[in-house]
């Protein structure tokens, strides 16, 4: 059952990538003042979307964690907040490929941009603690921890790199783009769905089959 | 009750701890007195570059030495395992914590004591909009610093990694206290025409209100482990 999943998963994916690629490249028209540039925006905003998605499973699972002490949580947890960190990555590499035509610059110190970047550090640290702890619980409950303290912190740092300062065009809404371009965004935003839930789940089957594998070594007496 | 009375008990014990041993102190004040001599000069010898970026300067040098008082101030509970001793006697966890926060606080508003007169006579730059303003924005700062700070030393302190994974769990989270902390003071040295104190004043209050929260809240998970 798992296997056709992730089959059905990873199917779905590729097939909406495949179509949304070819949608976005030859099919939508080129924007008024932008032209070509701003195609990198049908991968640039699904990867944002699907970066706050990663972001706020882990916040809920590792909630769930802390009042139900579940592994499979804490493994939900660890999986969405690496998954969100490729995204993250993705959505600052494009955003910086599409900020220098369009702004002249590689980076500038506007809300979203310094927001996702911040978080980028703040997830990555998060991962790093988790590799630095060998004990199963107090590595769980320790990041579960870390995993609410971060979420936190993105309303009050996007609200005060706003007051700091602001550079980002105003957000873009269906009523206010050409309809052909609307469809590929929604395309990538579903594809980016179904590779993010593609991805959470595999490496949720990897955390387990290791925890898994941990148990059977100690078992065993294995000195690792 | 006990909550109050854990928080009181713990601030007192570590401000005692402080005032016997005063080489934290000591060494964490010629920490942060080097790190604002190294910044100008980095920036160079030009006043008014440095005068401008002053508060910034100021309050890198607290963050900085925020990184090892913080540590050095959950150390001392490790050492013999005084903190496994408390959890097995009637104290509250969530007082505890309540009165680290406020020593650590209070040590960092004690660097900002020293550190803000220096950079008067080293910047040439005044607190325009008066001291009780910049009073106000040294306390929530330090509180800020201090919230998240604290909970994550608690974490730290016990890992081998210890050195690099503390900053690198912190930094990102303070960034608007940081943000924050630097433009009210800004304001309060340069003055305020736009009238934006009261705005970044809410930001390191809200902050550190609710990282204080947090940390009451969650702090008995971390010790349990």
């Amino acid at each position: 059952m798992g296997r056709f999943l992730d089959l059905g998963l990873f199917i779905i994916a590729s097939g909406l990538l495949l179509l949304g690629s070819i949608w976005g490249l030859w099919i939508a028209p080129p924007e008024a003042m932008m032209g070509d540039v701003y195609r990198i925006m049908f991968v640039h905003v699904p990867s944002a979307w699907a970066a706050l998605m990663a972001y706020t499973t882990c916040l809920v699972a590792s909630v769930i964690y802390l009042f139900s002490g579940k592994s499979g949580a804490d493994h939900v947890a660890a999986a969405s907040a690496e998954v969100g960190l490729v995204f993250n990555a993705l959505l600052l590499i494009t955003g910086s490929l599409w900020g220098r035509p369009t702004w002249g610059v590689w980076w500038t110190w506007d809300p979203r941009l310094t927001t996702a970047a911040i978080m980028f550090f703040a997830y990555a640290g998060y991962l790093a603690l988790r590799g630095a702890i060998d004990d199963d619980r107090r590595r769980s409950t320790w990041c579960a921890v870390v995993g609410i303290i971060i979420y936190a912190d993105i309303p009050i740092v996007w609200f005060s790199v706003k007051m700091w300062n602001s550079l980002h065009q105003l957000q873009s809404s269906p009523k206010t783009m050409d309809p052909a371009m609307v469809t590929p965004l929604r395309i990538g935003a579903f594809a980016f769905l179904f590779a993010f839930l593609w991805l959470v789940r595999r490496r949720v089957v990897a955390l387990r089959l290791r925890a898994q594998n941990d148990i059977l070594m100690m078992n065993e007496g294995d000195p690792r | 009750m006990n909550f109050l009375r854990s928080g009181w008990a713990t601030l007192q014990k570590d401000m005692r701890i402080e005032w016997r041993g005063r080489a934290r102190a000591q060494g964490a004040l010629c920490f942060a007195t080097l790190v604002l001599l190294l910044f100008s000069f980095a920036a160079g010898p030009d006043a008014v570059t440095l005068g401008r970026h002053a508060p910034g300067y100021v309050w890198l040098a607290i963050l900085l030495t925020s990184t090892l008082s913080l540590s050095e101030s959950m150390r001392v509970e490790m050492d013999d395992r005084a903190l496994e001793g408390l959890r097995l006697l009637p104290v509250d966890m969530r007082g505890f914590f309540l009165g680290k926060l406020v020593s650590n606080a209070l040590f960092l508003c004690c660097i900002a004591l020293i550190l803000f007169p220096m950079s008067f006579a080293l910047f040439e730059v005044k607190p325009t909009l008066g001291f009780a303003r910049l009073a106000g924005v040294v306390l929530s700062g330090s509180m800020a610093i201090s919230a998240p700070g604290t909970i994550y030393a608690t974490m730290a302190t016990q890992l081998k990694a210890r050195d690099i994974l503390f900053p690198m769990l912190l930094f990102p989270v303070l960034v608007p206290a940081l943000v924050a902390s630097v433009k009210a003071t800004s304001l309060v040295l340069f003055g305020d025409p736009m009238h934006e104190f009261g705005g970044w004043m809410s930001v390191l209050v809200i902050f550190a209100f609710v990282y204080s929260i947090l940390g009451i809240v969650l702090f008995e998970r971390i010790v349990e482990e």
